[in-house]
Order: structure tokens, then C-alpha cells, then sequence
């Protein structure tokens, strides 16, 4: 008996907007002039957002800060891809993402300066707290996703992980439940490149990982993740499939983490200033910029104008975030269960006699 | 048994039989266990049940027999094999509005999930100050005597009761076996339902039709006496009671406590019994070093010192690992050893 081919597959990559600013207007979305003029905006508010971050955590005033520089095309495009009605099941650096869906911004200041309040979203917004023991948010995307799909909703679940997280088992077992529960996910991995000191290419010995979805039996794209159109085509057409019932997608956005892991490390130590300077010529709003620039849509002015408004905007959350009555130490209590224990009531009480 | 439809659940109206249905049925822990998840699902639509084997083959202990035929491929999932995802995923629907009852086939295979019950579902409410909850239920048979190959032994409940934010339920007996699972499945929170899987089928108990609740976090006096306490939770309960009973043989008179719940602990029942008799026993199948008897110890100690006319003591696994079928005997605490530590206790 001969040898037959039981399994074959292509990986796919999407790219629309290069990193010197030319679009393929073949597969340009149509989004119009103003919304392109607003994903800018985004882009800029997102880095100014996390700037001023990384500002205040070096002045004290935040905690240990994880940025989110060089990857807000990601959150960008995808925010413009989801509708209200979808949930967002984030990992740490989705924070514009977070924003547009309703998270209070000033919140996510005060949920990285230790404030437990930070994760406690107003009521109406779909999307779960970031998830800080990496992957194993994974599979809470395929609950949601499974959740929507037997309530009859259209709604889809949106999940977050790193490159680091495909290395966990979690993120095989959810890839693993969604194909097989056809659930309305759609999974998409930010590959930064960096997990802490390790590069991707040590992480595994795929060639993408998108190609990892074939193993699941469910379609997996690659993107450039420092393109905001590409993003933004591919989550559109994912979310398109999860709510006509067609399953889950898998996507890898191929972005770079411009700066550290977080506050508390030097990634001097692990990767050379070529690569780092190699990104920032990639960067996801430098190319926007040349776009805007090459339609004859923006100039210096119009840069400086909106980086005074990001200023603003900004500024305005470390205010509304500094301005929060501390917490009151019984919080550490009130909310383990929807009914406070005995031995609770009797921990609290103590420590309140502690503190007054 | 044959699953029932909703109306008889819900109870009253039919009068076309000339011979009244009976009210109760007797049922093994097992079939309780069946019957609390089959009325659950008859009465609440968002109530699901998902793990491993337990669709087609309704479990491997058959406590899931017949919720396929019943309710549907949606809502009796037969789930790839991974305890992380199953948890996972049951976090996913319980945030969202569904309450999934995930089944986790033998204690001994709980880790994989672990990160997903302590690191997310004992905290998902605590983090998002009570923004999202998870009422869902991870049953898990525990317990040894079964002979069975390695990993199918264990009693792990200490790892989850010392994690806040997690309950922890052991029923002893059919009627709490349903009525605490109904219970934990209409409860708020994350409940890990433990069931003694020893006693599954050892005996049949007296189990009324249709849901009824028995609150968690209450524990019950589930034997009178007067000369000392024993304390113990699922198949210990069942020991504690044959100890019971030969004391009572040599005129010692032991009352026994049968926590139910261990987290949330319903200290009050479990102190007042001490402070009435003055000694106890604690019983348990887990190692005894750090195992749940030296918390109760310890909290007899803070509350009911004065009343008590000997050290508290511990009838224990050891702080080995569970020993494979042909010593398992020696390992678990017997109806002797229990007979044995009263003895001492009351001759100290």
C-alpha cells in the first residue's frame, strides 16, 4: 500500500499597510477618510496612555507597569472589528483595547498602582479583568464563546494571549475545545516576540503561530500586527465566521514589544539595540502617520495638535486616578463570597479594631 | 431509574393515578448525586454538565446515567480529555450566565485544573469586586478503598480549603448528597463537590423527589451522645458511626459530627458538641500533618479549651502517599482506630 496524504495545510499572512506607509488598495477595507483619522488618534491616545505610565511608575507613583508601546495597532484594530454585544477576555497588554470597550481608563492606572477597584468594571461592560498567570485565560474564551453560542447569542468572545502563552497547555486545550464545540471565539495571539528574556523562536520550533490552529482543525491567520488595517480585516472576517456559527479562528499578530516586559526588567540584558531600533522603524503609528501624510491628511501641526489632546486626555485619567479615596482595608474582605463567612466577619472585624 | 419529567419536579396537579406516587425513592450517594443534577436541569435551563465520559457513558461511576437521553448533546457535554479546559471553560459559562456542574473523573487527576480553580475561579469575584461571579460545581469522586491503580485514591481537600474562595462540600449520605448539591449548584460561588466514592453504592437512604436544598456551611449531628465528640466528613462519617456504635457496646457514649461542608465550616455545631462532651476525634482519610483535623484542632483550642478533659486526637491517613490496592487497608482509618483513639482520649 502506498504512502497517502491524509493532511495537508497553508498558513496565510496578511499585510495591507507597509511600514513606509503604502497601502495594497486591493485589500484595503473601506473605512472611510474620518474613521482611518480616528484609529490615528487611538493610536497616539494609546502611547501617550502608557508613556505617562511608565512616567509615573518611574516617579513612584504607579506599581509594576507591563507597556504596551509598539503593539496598538493590535488593540486598535481589533476594537474597531468588535461590536458592543461581544465580550473581551484580555491578557495584560490590550489597554486601548480594554478603553474602547468601556473600561474606564483611569481604572487600569489604579489597578496596576494596587488598587483592587481597577478591576472592577462598571456594569455593562463585557470584558473579564486581565490575566496575569499567562494562558490561562484561554480557555475561559472557549466558556464565554460556548456560553454565547447556547444562549443563541451573536455575540462573539475575544481572547488575548501572548507568544509566550502558545508554550502553556491551556492554550492547546482551548484551541482543542473550541474546534471541537465549534464555539464563538476567536483567539488572538500577540506575538511581541519577547516573552520576558526569551525569544519566539526559542519558544517553539514552528515556523508561525497561526500554524498551530490546523492541529485544532480551525482556520489560523498570520497578520502583521503593526498594521491597524490588516488587524482589522482579519478580525472582522474572524468575527464574521464565529457569528454565522462557522467555529472559532486563530489569529497571530506579528507585532514587537518596544519596551520592556514590565517596570522591573532590562531587556538590554536578552536583545540588541539593532533589533530594537529595526521595530521602532516599524513602528504602527509611524506608519499611519506616513499614510495620513502620503493622502495629504496630516501634518506637523495636525501632530502637534493631537499630541496636546492626548496630553490632556491623559493627564485628566492620572487625576481621576490619584483623586480615589484610598481603599478601605475591609475591602480586602467584603467581596471572597456573595455572603460574608463567619471566620471572615471575624478576620475583619479584627483587622478594623487593627486599624482605627 | 428512568429520569423524570419536569412536572413531576415541580410536583402536584396529577391525579390521574389511582395509586399516589410515592414521595421519596431509596437511592445510593450515587443516584442522589444523579437525581440532584437531573431535577437541576429540569428546573433551570442554564444548569449544564460537562467532563469526561459523561455523556454517552453517563460517567464512569453513572452518576451523569441518562442526562444525554434526556437533555441533549448541548447540554451534557462529553469533553476532550483536559482537566484544566474543563474548569476553564466552566469559568467561562458561569461568568456569562450558564451554571455547568464540571466532572472531574478521580481526585487524583484534579491537577491539571488547579491553576484554573485557585489562581481564577477562587478569585474571579474577589478581583472584580463582585463585578463577575462564578456559580458553577467541580464534583470530584475522592476518597480510598476502592482498589484501584495509583492516582485513584486521593483526599486532597485541605489543598482547596486553604484557598480562599473556594467551598468545599463532602456529603456522608444519599439525602445530603442530593439536597447539598442542589444547593451547591443554586449557589453563588465556586463549590468543589467532593463524593465519597468508597460509599457510593454501600447503602441506600430515603431521597425525596423533586430539589430540595440542604445549606451549605451547616453541619449536622448526625449521632447523639455524651462522652465524646468525633468529628469527620464523607466516608468517615460511615466509620465514625460503626465506632459509635461498638462504644456504645462497652457503655461509651460518642456523639458524631458530620461537618458537610468544610468551607464555609459551620464552627458553632462543630464547638458546641466539643464543649458538651469534653473530648474529641477528629477523623480523616488525608495525611494528618497539616490536613483539615489540625485546623479543628486548633480551633477547640482557641474556644473550648477550658471544657476539654483531654488533648484533642487525630485518626489519619499518614503522610505517605496513598498506598496502591494491597495495603490501602492499613492506610485508611478503621472503625478500631477510631475505637482505639476514643479509648485513649478517655483515659487520659
Amino acid at each position: 500500500m502506498p504512502r497517502t496524504r491524509v493532511y495537508e495545510a497553508v498558513t496565510e499572512r496578511l499585510a495591507i499597510l507597509d511600514p513606509e506607509g503604502r497601502a495594497d488598495h486591493d485589500l484595503m477595507p473601506d473605512l472611510g477618510l474620518e474613521r482611518v483619522r480616528q484609529m490615528y488618534r487611538d493610536m497616539v491616545f494609546a502611547r501617550a496612555f502608557d508613556d505617562k505610565a511608565m512616567k509615573l511608575q518611574r516617579q513612584g507613583r504607579m506599581g509594576t507597569w507591563p507597556p504596551n508601546a509598539g503593539q496598538e495597532a493590535v488593540s486598535v484594530g481589533v476594537a474597531e472589528a468588535m461590536a458592543d454585544e461581544d465580550w473581551l477576555i484580555p491578557a495584560l497588554r490590550e489597554n486601548w483595547l480594554m478603553i474602547r470597550r468601556g473600561v474606564p481608563a483611569h481604572l487600569i492606572y489604579a489597578g496596576w498602582a494596587g488598587d483592587e477597584r481597577g478591576t472592577s468594571f462598571p456594569e455593562g461592560v463585557r470584558c473579564f479583568p486581565m490575566a496575569v498567570p499567562i494562558a490561562s485565560q484561554w480557555p475561559h474564551g472557549v466558556g464565554v464563546g460556548l456560553s454565547l453560542k447556547l444562549q443563541g447569542s451573536s455575540a462573539v468572545a475575544v481572547t488575548f494571549g501572548g507568544d509566550g502563552s502558545t508554550s502553556e497547555g491551556d492554550f492547546h486545550e482551548a484551541l482543542n475545545f473550541a474546534g471541537v464545540f465549534s464555539t464563538r471565539s476567536v483567539f488572538i495571539i500577540q506575538n511581541n516576540q519577547w516573552a520576558i528574556s526569551v525569544p519566539v523562536e526559542a519558544q517553539t520550533a514552528s515556523a508561525t503561530l497561526a500554524q498551530k490552529a490546523h492541529a485544532y482543525g480551525i482556520p489560523g491567520l498570520q497578520v502583521d500586527g503593526n498594521d491597524v488595517f490588516a488587524v482589522y480585516v482579519a478580525t472582522v472576517e474572524a468575527l464574521d465566521r464565529a457569528r454565522r456559527g462557522d467555529g472559532p479562528t486563530l489569529i497571530e499578530a506579528v507585532t514587537y514589544r518596544l519596551g520592556d516586559h514590565t517596570t522591573a526588567d532590562d531587556s538590554t540584558r536578552y536583545r540588541s539595540a539593532e533589533a530594537l531600533a529595526l521595530w521602532r522603524g516599524r513602528d504602527p503609528i509611524l506608519r499611519l502617520r506616513r499614510y495620513l501624510e502620503s493622502l495629504g491628511e496630516w501634518n506637523e501641526d495636525r501632530e502637534q495638535a493631537l499630541a496636546g489632546e492626548a496630553q490632556e486626555w491623559v493627564e485628566a485619567q492620572v487625576q481621576a486616578f490619584e483623586a480615589m479615596t484610598p481603599p478601605a482595608p475591609e475591602d480586602i474582605f467584603r467581596h471572597m463570597y456573595a455572603e460574608l463567612p463567619s471566620n471572615l466577619a471575624e478576620q475583619m472585624a479584627e483587622l478594623s479594631a487593627e486599624v482605627r | 431509574m428512568s429520569p423524570r419529567p419536569a412536572s413531576d419536579v415541580a410536583g402536584g396537579g396529577r391525579t390521574l393515578h389511582a395509586v399516589p406516587e410515592p414521595t421519596s425513592d431509596k437511592l445510593t450517594i450515587v443516584q442522589a448525586v444523579r437525581d440532584a443534577m437531573h431535577d437541576e436541569m429540569a428546573r433551570d435551563p442554564r444548569v449544564l454538565v460537562l467532563g469526561e465520559d459523561v455523556g454517552r457513558d453517563g460517567g464512569v461511576f453513572r452518576a451523569t446515567e441518562g442526562l444525554l437521553e434526556q437533555f441533549g448533546p448541548e447540554r451534557v457535554l462529553d469533553t476532550p480529555l483536559a482537566e484544566s479546559a474543563i474548569v476553564g471553560t466552566s469559568i467561562g459559562l458561569a461568568a456569562t450566565g450558564m451554571r455547568p456542574v464540571a466532572e472531574i473523573q478521580f481526585m487524583g487527576f484534579v491537577y491539571p485544573a488547579v491553576n484554573q480553580l485557585l489562581a481564577h475561579a477562587a478569585r474571579l469575584r474577589n478581583r472584580t469586586r463582585g463585578r463577575l461571579s462564578l456559580p458553577m460545581v467541580v464534583r470530584i469522586p475522592y476518597g480510598g478503598g476502592i482498589h484501584p491503580p495509583e492516582h485513584h485514591s486521593e483526599s486532597y481537600e485541605s489543598l482547596f480549603i486553604h484557598s480562599p474562595g473556594l467551598k468545599v462540600v463532602l456529603p456522608s449520605n444519599p439525602y445530603d448528597a442530593k439536597g447539598l448539591l442542589v444547593a451547591a449548584i443554586r449557589d453563588p460561588d465556586p463549590v468543589l463537590f467532593l463524593e465519597p466514592k468508597k460509599i457510593y453504592r454501600a447503602f441506600r437512604g430515603e431521597v425525596p423527589r423533586g430539589p430540595y436544598t440542604v445549606p451549605l456551611g451547616r453541619a449536622a449531628v448526625a449521632r447523639e451522645g455524651s462522652d465524646v465528640s468525633l468529628i469527620a466528613w464523607g466516608a468517615m462519617v460511615r466509620v465514625c458511626l460503626d465506632a459509635a456504635e461498638a462504644l456504645s457496646r462497652d457503655g461509651v457514649s460518642a456523639e458524631v459530627v458530620d461537618l458537610r461542608s468544610l468551607n464555609p465550616l459551620d464552627r458553632e455545631t462543630m464547638l458546641a458538641s466539643v464543649v458538651k462532651t469534653g473530648r474529641a476525634v477528629v477523623v480523616h482519610e488525608a495525611p494528618r500533618s497539616n490536613g483539615f483535623g489540625a485546623e479543628i484542632a486548633a480551633l477547640i483550642g482557641e474556644h473550648a479549651l477550658l471544657q476539654l478533659e483531654a488533648p484533642v486526637a487525630r485518626v489519619t491517613g499518614f503522610d505517605t502517599v496513598f498506598p496502591l490496592a494491597r495495603l490501602e487497608h492499613h492506610y485508611l482509618p478503621s472503625r478500631e482506630r477510631v475505637v482505639k483513639a476514643v479509648q485513649k482520649t478517655l483515659a487520659f
